[in-house]
């Protein structure tokens, strides 16, 4: 490791590993830093992701993949089941162990500097520009100084603020989320399964995502409007306990997914953040590896020209946040407004709307039908599409 | 005032994302609260597993929390 590179990136998960392959492959200098004592554990992730989205940033291997995914299954409160389904391969679960180890393998490949267990304390910043980090590990604290640092570090993202960004999160944009892998259970691993409803999951949707015919990873997120009252864990709890009352539990994690706009600023003089860090995450589902790695290969790029170019002012690295918004900007807004007006809706009105969907022939089952359906039932709902289609 | 259980803490960082006053440090499978904390409670209620306990809430900070969420 060396005093000095062009570029550092905080936090060795998809986003981070990809800014730092496309900023090496810019011809910047790049260390990785991971605080973790290795990459892709512990999996923090429900690992589904879209196929389109991901092939979009990377070519996806069979060595990466679970399972493939043919369609969804959306169960309203009162348990009707709305299938949606395509082509083949709409969708991958991912194994995420071997899929971040991949990532990073391949950003090394490229030329990157990896360190892990290295915990970033804080960001270097005299004359308020960002210009390296303070670092700890293995009991050392030293300082490593560079032109940009891109903080990839998670919803928990504290490279922002310390660069005087704000980067706190709502409480009702956050979604306060339990998983469980359960084995010993049965379902068709075709498809994706969510359940909607206030007493399964206010605010938020409990998913079961199969990785085979006997194992999935069942979790849910509720917003934090709702946490404080009954906790995410309790309420997944309930769920298991009625659907899958016989599971083995394989392994629990728990985490916060940031539903929320963009970030309004996501570079300064110096510093990019990219990921769950700059709410880059789908506020609508919650996905947020194929924005990220979308975003990362985007600051990388960024901050390798800026580099080359002698100019890291917060004025040339917006150059990001603007090919980000043209890219996902817009999608990513609508997301936020629909699924602020899909949470208005009570279980009675999310019943009805199921009713009207299974009133259609399956093949017309699309989600833009399945959405003019909801609309037609509750017209209110056309306002706050107006609102989202408009701006 | 606020105190995390570690045997219940995964160390996920929801706690941290929501601080408003950016008290709480995480490492692999480490948490501490710092000293500047305001007992706002937002990360006692964000906790998917009850991990942090607060002191009794006062109206003071409900109607502070309540503020910086909104």
């Amino acid at each position: 490791m060396r005093s000095f590179y062009d570029c550092i990136v905080v936090g060795g998960g998809p986003g981070g590993a990809w800014a730092a392959k496309h900023a090496s492959e810019g011809g910047a200098s790049v260390l990785l830093l991971e605080k973790d004592r290795e990459i892709g554990i512990p999996v923090r992730c429900a690992e589904a992701v879209g196929a389109a989205g991901l092939q979009a940033v990377v070519d996806p291997q069979p060595a990466w993949i679970s399972n493939k995914i043919k369609g969804a299954v959306l169960v309203s409160p009162d348990g009707r089941e709305v299938v949606v389904s395509g082509e083949r391969d709409q969708g991958y679960m991912l194994d995420r162990k071997i899929f971040d180890y991949a990532l990073v393998e391949i950003a090394a490949g490229a030329g990157v500097d990896v360190l892990t267990k290295a915990y970033v304390s804080d960001v270097i910043k005299p004359n308020g520009r960002v210009q390296g980090v303070r670092l700890q590990h293995m009991g050392q604290t030293s300082e490593v100084g560079c032109s940009v640092v891109i903080g990839a570090d998670g919803v928990e993202s504290r490279v922002g603020r310390w660069a005087g960004l704000r980067t706190s999160i709502k409480m009702k944009d956050m979604e306060s989320c339990v998983q469980k892998t359960l084995s010993n259970i049965e379902l068709d691993p075709d498809y994706v399964y969510f359940y909607f409803g206030k007493d399964i999951a206010p605010g938020g949707y409990v998913w079961v995502f199969p990785k085979n015919d006997r194992l999935a990873n069942v979790g849910l997120g509720i917003s934090g409007e709702f946490s404080r009252y009954k906790s995410a864990q309790k309420y997944l709890q309930d769920f298991i306990d009625k659907r899958f009352p016989h599971a083995s539990v394989l392994y629990t994690v728990v985490g916060g997914v940031p539903c929320a706009p963009t970030l309004k600023k996501i570079v300064a003089d110096g510093l990019m953040l990219v990921g769950d860090a700059a709410h880059q995450v789908n506020p609508m589902s919650g996905g947020g590896i194929n924005t990220a790695m979308l975003a990362g290969q985007i600051a990388g790029r960024v901050a390798a020209t800026a580099i080359a170019q002698q100019d890291v002012s917060e004025k040339k690295l917006r150059q990001y946040a603007a090919e980000w918004h043209k890219a996902q900007g817009k999608a990513h807004e609508r997301f936020h407004k629909i699924k602020k007006a899909v949470y208005k809706l009570s279980d009675g009105d999310l019943n009805k709307t199921a009713d009207a969907v299974l009133s259609l022939p399956p093949e017309e089952r699309s989600l833009a039908n399945i959405f003019k359906t909801a609309l037609v039932k509750h017209p209110s709902l056309i306002f706050d599409v107006i609102r989202v289609f408009v701006h | 005032m606020i105190n995390a259980i570690d045997d219940r803490c995964d160390f996920c960082g929801a706690c941290v994302a929501v601080c408003p006053v950016d008290c709480i440090e995480l490492r692999e499978s480490r948490i501490a609260i710092l000293d500047h904390c305001i007992d706002c409670m937002l990360c006692v209620w964000i906790c998917p597993v009850e991990a942090l306990a607060g002191a009794d809430k006062n109206l003071e900070s409900e109607c502070e929390a309540s503020m910086i969420a909104s």
